[in-house]
């Protein structure tokens, strides 16, 4: 009987996004008479916080501070077309819509300004904290407020932006698989150390260091929060879940959270991470997707490291303890 | 744009729903109560594969609260379109069955009733008589001559425009088997995983006075969703009005659009509000879950640890209908290779059909399994070369400027740049050449090969 | 079989709530007195969701006879919002960003109540014990943990 541990490393590369019809989303803005800019989405958070992280966007975009950004989703009626919440892909396509909407509405806003300061649209800059201003001259600017307010009611002019990220569909060649089926690559390698136990067959993830690249981070708690969760899930993967633990034997298919065995509080192991940020062509402010792919490394950087601990070819998973005993049987 | 410029954007902001989830406030389905409305359960198949022959509701219609009975018949269009509306198909998922069950709790009939309780006395007292059919569980069982056919085609697997499989053809593999020092081999089976969210799948269709459905849902997408409902119930789409956005969990299992269909169909007919929403058991009895695969690995090495060909033919369970997953397929030959430089490479990936619940979209999609082939492969091919594991990594990774083997050139590698970083980390030697190393080595640009700052966490 | 009047304080307050035999706490609390902030996961005990306090101590909603409660304290997670602002446990999740989809937030934050009122000062292997019977998808647990943990560092003696 013995603890033996053991070390194992994967590196992997994830695609943002999809090309099945041209993988498109819209996103509309309108100004309030009083400066706050909606932007209309149909886009889905499923928990990841694209809420927090399209309004960051958006405020970026338009050069004002988030409290005047306001993200209006979840409504076919009031919404445009988004393709959905899935491929790692929201971020990319909603936040490069935004920033398309987000030019044409700020064009319209620094007309009205231009006319107000008597100055030209080219020479105007917004400073990200409420007002738009001469660059170069700290005294010449206004509030949003006031540059809405004299916007609806003065000049009669609509803020307003569309913008949509459609990628042409080329389709896949069916003899030769030619195809281009994402916009860009995000990678990560993670590094994990497991204890073994010989006898019961059970496994401990001991530590898991990981580095993601991922474009550029626009909330990097919200970046932890996805490499956090998505190692306990992959952790999950690699050691105790399958709703087929015989499969392709479907008996004893997993009924409930009695039998589908996932991590919990104590399981989950020490994790150090790191994030490199080297921005994409093509992402809005370089950003690329990454949600999916941190329950995607950690999988085989467990299973390495049993097979380096037990000197085994283990190459399935869940590697639950009946796997260990029966790879370390057949060792034999 | 530089960093310094960015105001926002690399802000750890508070999540703006934080106080609503952090209060209990944050609406979920099962949140939804509205007046007069009824519960949709499901009677669904006991048998793996089965002929129905009949149905009997006479005893479940006694059950004090039975409302209505929907079947086959009931569906204007009873097909699932999922992927129709951008040109894949077939479409082969009846939304209620006709003659045929394919996997143990498929949908065969509707039963809305006043309480959840009394739709599932409902439900147990419905009477179906079944006529078992020969199942089939293994993914290369089910392409052998003698299998039991499971779909109208006359075949167990998905046909790629007139193909078997989705094929890759990059190069010329046999010819650099031959020139290869070592030939690894290797099989790859991950098995089926459930999304499990906390929340599980579900709607509430309300019938509004002007006429038209409100769907409140926790779908992925919400034109998907909306656009295929309409489909099936043939109706204008406009007619439907999808609501939704804020999901408790999804990982992918909502996407299938399996419940509003039914939902919204039993709203119109009966008048009144109806809830759809999976109990934990549906959840994970059911409801889709991640595609299985089994995958034969066969890499031509070098002995110096290049990988110069690789041939694989990979099986992916389907389960009983098509979902997503010919497309995960798809995305999954595509990255058989990895984050690497591999220049010779061959791909048969099967998409075949088994009596079990259907797979279809989960965190990865296609790309989960396809990393972990490659990976546990890559670390036996380490052994069998003798080289260390993040050097043979640096080694055989993309560099921009590579091709692909679906013929699409690199762009944005920092394959490279993640693994030294990693080595680093955790203290791992690592030595010339593979220390300098950078993703450009290939494609050199000094002004691409800017990283920002990166951060510590 | 007759409904019957379970009587009960409920956050605090004297509650009455009518319920047929069998009728759990957790729908007692969310379709017959309006109180949904207590979500329910799995509706059979397993996935802790629905954690809400009886006379302090933890309980599954979704499997306790709401007639069980007759005559006891229950608190929800409405009852430990303040009329302004958040309750220190509810800020400290919000702070350390220990929420995603929110859905086993509920039962995080009364399961975490429930160990600081008894236990002011956990170590982090306590607190992760304390919650094994909560199950989340989407955090990973330790931002939790360092939620609760960071609560139990600041206060000195009660926390309300």
């Amino acid at each position: 009987m013995a603890k033996v541990r053991g070390t194992g490393i994967s590196s992997v590369n994830y695609p943002t996004g999809m090309n099945l019809g041209g993988d498109p989303t819209q996103a509309l803005i309108h100004m309030t008479t009083t400066g706050t800019f909606v932007i209309s989405l149909a886009s889905t958070d499923l928990g990841q916080g694209l809420k927090t992280v399209l309004a960051q966007i958006g405020a970026e975009a338009l050069g004002v501070p988030m409290e005047n950004v306001l993200i209006d989703t979840g409504d076919t009626d009031t919404g445009p077309h988004c393709m959905g919440t899935f491929a790692s892909r929201t971020t990319h396509r909603a936040g490069n819509a935004i920033i398309m909407a987000a030019e044409e509405a700020k064009k319209t806003l620094f007309e009205i300004v231009a006319d107000e300061l008597e100055a030209r649209p080219d020479d105007l800059e917004a400073d990200g904290t409420g007002f738009i201003g001469v660059k170069g001259s700290p005294d010449r600017k206004i509030h949003l407020v006031d540059a809405a307010l004299a916007g609806h009611f003065k000049y009669g002019k609509t803020v307003a932006g569309r913008g949509i990220f459609f990628k042409p569909n080329l389709g896949v060649d069916p003899e030769t698989g030619k195809m281009d089926p994402d916009s860009t690559e995000a990678h990560a390698c993670v590094v994990a150390e497991v204890e073994v136990d010989t006898e019961t067959g059970d496994v401990k993830v001991l530590s898991l260091h990981s580095v993601y690249e991922i474009g550029r981070q626009v909330n990097p708690a919200l970046v932890e929060g996805q490499i956090r969760g998505g190692s306990v899930m992959g952790l999950g993967h690699a050691l105790y879940e399958s709703t087929e633990p015989y499969y392709p034997n479907p008996e004893h298919r997993a009924g409930g959270f009695f039998e589908y065995i996932l991590p919990l509080a104590p399981d989950v192991p020490e994790m150090e991470m790191r994030v490199l940020e080297y921005p994409s062509e093509n992402g809005p402010f370089g950003v690329k997707g990454f949600g999916e792919m941190t329950a995607n490394a950690p999988i085989p950087a467990i299973v390495n490291a049993i097979n380096n601990a037990l000197g085994t070819e283990i190459s399935c998973h869940p590697v639950t303890p009946e796997v260990v005993l029966r790879a370390l049987e057949a060792k034999k | 744009m530089a960093e310094q410029d960015l105001k926002v954007v690399g802000q750890s902001v508070l999540r703006r729903d934080g106080m609503s989830h952090v209060t209990g406030k944050t609406q979920y389905i099962d949140d939804i109560l509205l007046p007069a409305m009824t519960h949709l359960k499901m009677v669904r198949s006991p048998l793996h594969h089965a002929r129905i022959r009949s149905i009997d509701f006479s005893e479940a219609e006694k059950v004090p609260g039975f409302v209505r009975a929907f079947t086959y018949k009931d569906v204007p269009k009873n097909i699932y379109t999922i992927l129709c509306l951008i040109g894949v198909g077939p479409d082969e998922e009846p939304v209620l069955a006709e003659q045929e069950v394919l996997f143990k709790g498929e949908q065969i009939a509707a039963i809305v009733a006043e309480t959840e309780e009394a739709a599932n006395e409902a439900v147990a007292r419905v009477r179906l008589d079944l006529e078992e059919l020969p199942p089939v569980f293994d993914v290369e069982e089910a392409l052998k001559p003698g299998a039991p056919i499971i779909k109208p085609w006359g075949k167990n697997h998905f046909e790629y425009e007139g193909h078997h499989c989705r094929r890759i053809r990059f190069g010329d593999v046999e010819k650099a088997f031959a020139e290869a020092d070592y030939i690894v081999e290797g099989c790859y089976e991950p098995k089926p995983i459930e999304h499990a969210p906390l929340e599980t799948t579900g709607c509430v269709a309300k019938p509004e006075a002007d006429g038209r459905i409100t769907v409140y849902t926790n779908t992925q997408a919400l034109y998907f969703s909306m656009d295929n409902t309409a489909l099936i119930l043939q109706v204008p789409f406009n007619k439907l009005h999808f609501v939704g956005g804020t999901v408790g969990g999804g990982f992918g299992g909502k996407v299938d659009v399996i419940v509003e269909p039914i939902a919204a169909l039993a709203a119109m007919k009966i008048g009144r509000p109806v809830k759809y929403l999976y109990t934990r058991s549906e959840e994970f009895n059911v409801s889709s879950t991640r595609v299985a695969y089994r995958i034969y690995f066969k890499d031509g090495v070098t002995k110096d640890g290049r990988i110069i060909a690789r041939k694989v033919i990979s099986y992916a369970d389907a389960g009983a209908y098509n979902r997503h997953t010919p497309y995960a397929v798809t995305k999954h030959a595509a990255n058989i290779t990895g984050p690497y430089m591999i220049p010779n490479v061959y791909v048969d990936a099967y998409c075949v059909y088994t009596n079990r619940v259907p797979t279809s979209a989960m965190r990865g999609f296609g790309v989960t399994s396809a990393s972990f082939a490659t990976e546990v492969q890559m670390d036996k091919i380490a052994r069998t070369v003798g080289m260390d594991p993040f050097e043979i990594r640096l080694l055989n990774g993309y560099r921009n400027g590579d091709m692909r083997p679906y013929q699409k050139v690199v762009g944005d590698a920092t394959l490279v740049e993640v693994v030294q970083a990693a080595a680093e980390m955790v203290g791992h030697p690592v030595r010339e050449p593979y220390k300098s190393m950078h993703s450009w080595d290939r494609d050199y640009s000094p002004e691409r090969h800017q990283p920002l700052q990166a951060e510590e966490v | 079989m007759a409904s019957k009047i379970v009587t009960f304080t409920l956050n605090g307050k004297e509650t009455e709530v009518m319920v047929k035999p069998f009728t759990t706490l957790a729908k007692a609390l969310r379709e017959r007195l309006g109180f949904t902030a207590t979500k329910c996961g799995c509706y059979e005990g397993n996935c802790g969701s629905c954690t809400v306090l009886v006379n302090g101590d933890p309980v599954l909603s979704c499997i306790l006879p709401a007639e069980d409660v007759e005559g006891q304290d229950v608190l929800t997670l409405e009852g430990i919002t303040p009329q302004e602002g958040l309750h220190p446990i509810q800020q400290s999740f919000h702070e350390n960003y220990a929420v995603q989809c929110g859905f086993c937030t509920p039962g995080m934050i009364m399961i975490s109540k429930a160990l600081l009122d008894k236990n002011p000062h956990p170590s982090r292997e306590e607190v992760a014990e304390a919650l094994s019977g909560n199950l989340c998808r989407c955090t990973g647990y330790d931002p939790i943990i360092a939620a609760v943990e960071q609560v139990a560092g600041a206060q000195g003696g009660n926390h309300g």
